[in-house]
């Protein structure tokens, strides 16, 4: 399977995602620049987190106009996993490919440790393999993951079971104890915690790595041709 | 030439959580009269006069980019101004 990481001017955990892959998934993967006109070669894009162009304006709101964002949207539409970690959430919802937006938290600083979370659907193609209500460490850091959206968005999320990970104990004010949701068609992950830097003990938790074990296996299972 | 005044701020139903600190800070201040504060942007466009209205182009660069509808109003002012 060969992912893309999708490289911003101000991206800094492109690194993280492509180590993630690469060494501890075994999978092939580049990065790719944001103004990149095709992903067709691609079976999985990955947005990492950062400050892309600086996060002027709002969080992932100039990203969202980047030539490769045409790419990635088509890549969603073709029913490829797209994952879009921190930055990369806050770009899915500025690009309307996951519903809500992001606030301040409500502390008004940035934070940054390990956090529980809680498997909600184990349902999904990012998810296969983790127990339902699978409760797993995988570390924030971010100003602004205070997820939000209306009432009506909310009953939605929760009817078709989109609300993938909540926060045990919320960190940054997130409604309903929000950490990541995805889309109807179960192809589109967005989430505020890193599962690409909890994939090594020796870097404190392996906790992320079945995140892109499942996506893998599910890839396998859908196009290699069984002998 | 058009200057135009945009003022972005989060919607009313959604809590700011900056306001609220600003508004706590104040209060501790003993500006007990002060009841609420929004934060908000504020951003100057300069527009040439084209075939198209400028409302319409400042209501369109307000929603696709200067404001998320999700969480955000707007507003703005329009003033005709003379080249220099």
């Amino acid at each position: 399977m060969k992912f893309a990481v999708i490289v911003f001017p101000g991206s800094n955990c492109d690194v993280d995602m492509y180590h993630a892959i690469k060494d501890e998934l075994g999978e092939e993967v580049e990065y790719v620049w944001h103004d990149a006109e095709s992903l067709d070669e691609f079976d999985g894009i990955l947005l990492p987190g950062g400050f892309s162009y600086g996060d002027y304006l709002r969080t992932g709101a100039i990203a969202r106009f980047s030539r490769v964002m045409q790419e990635v949207v088509k890549a969603a539409q073709a029913g490829k996993p797209v994952l879009g970690v921190c930055n990369g959430f806050q770009i899915l919802l500025e690009s309307g490919l996951l519903p809500g937006a992001m606030r301040r938290n409500e502390s008004l600083k940035f934070i940054c440790r390990p956090t529980k979370l809680k498997v909600e659907n184990n349902q999904t193609m990012f998810t296969s393999l983790y127990e339902e209500g699978e409760l797993v460490t995988i570390p924030i850091a971010h100003g602004e993951g205070n997820y939000y959206c209306d009432e009506e968005t909310l009953q939605k999320l929760i009817a078709n079971k989109q609300i993938v990970f909540t926060y045990e104990n919320n960190p940054n004010g997130s409604l309903a104890n929000i950490a990541g949701i995805i889309n109807e068609q179960g192809n589109v992950l967005g989430m505020m915690p890193h599962p690409e830097r909890a994939v090594d003990e020796l870097l404190g938790g392996a906790d992320g790595l079945k995140l892109f074990k499942a996506i893998v296996k599910q890839w396998r299972e859908a196009n290699v041709i069984k002998a | 030439m058009y200057k135009v005044k945009v003022y972005v701020t989060l919607r009313e139903s959604v809590l700011d959580p900056q306001g609220a600190a600003v508004k706590n800070s104040l209060q501790s201040l003993s500006y007990h009269e002060v009841k609420d504060v929004r934060i908000g942007k504020y951003m100057e466009l300069t527009i040439e006069k084209s075939e198209r209205a400028v409302e319409e182009v400042v209501k369109e660069v307000c929603e696709s980019l200067l404001a998320n509808p999700v969480i955000e109003d707007y507003r703005y002012e329009i003033e005709e101004a003379v080249a220099p």
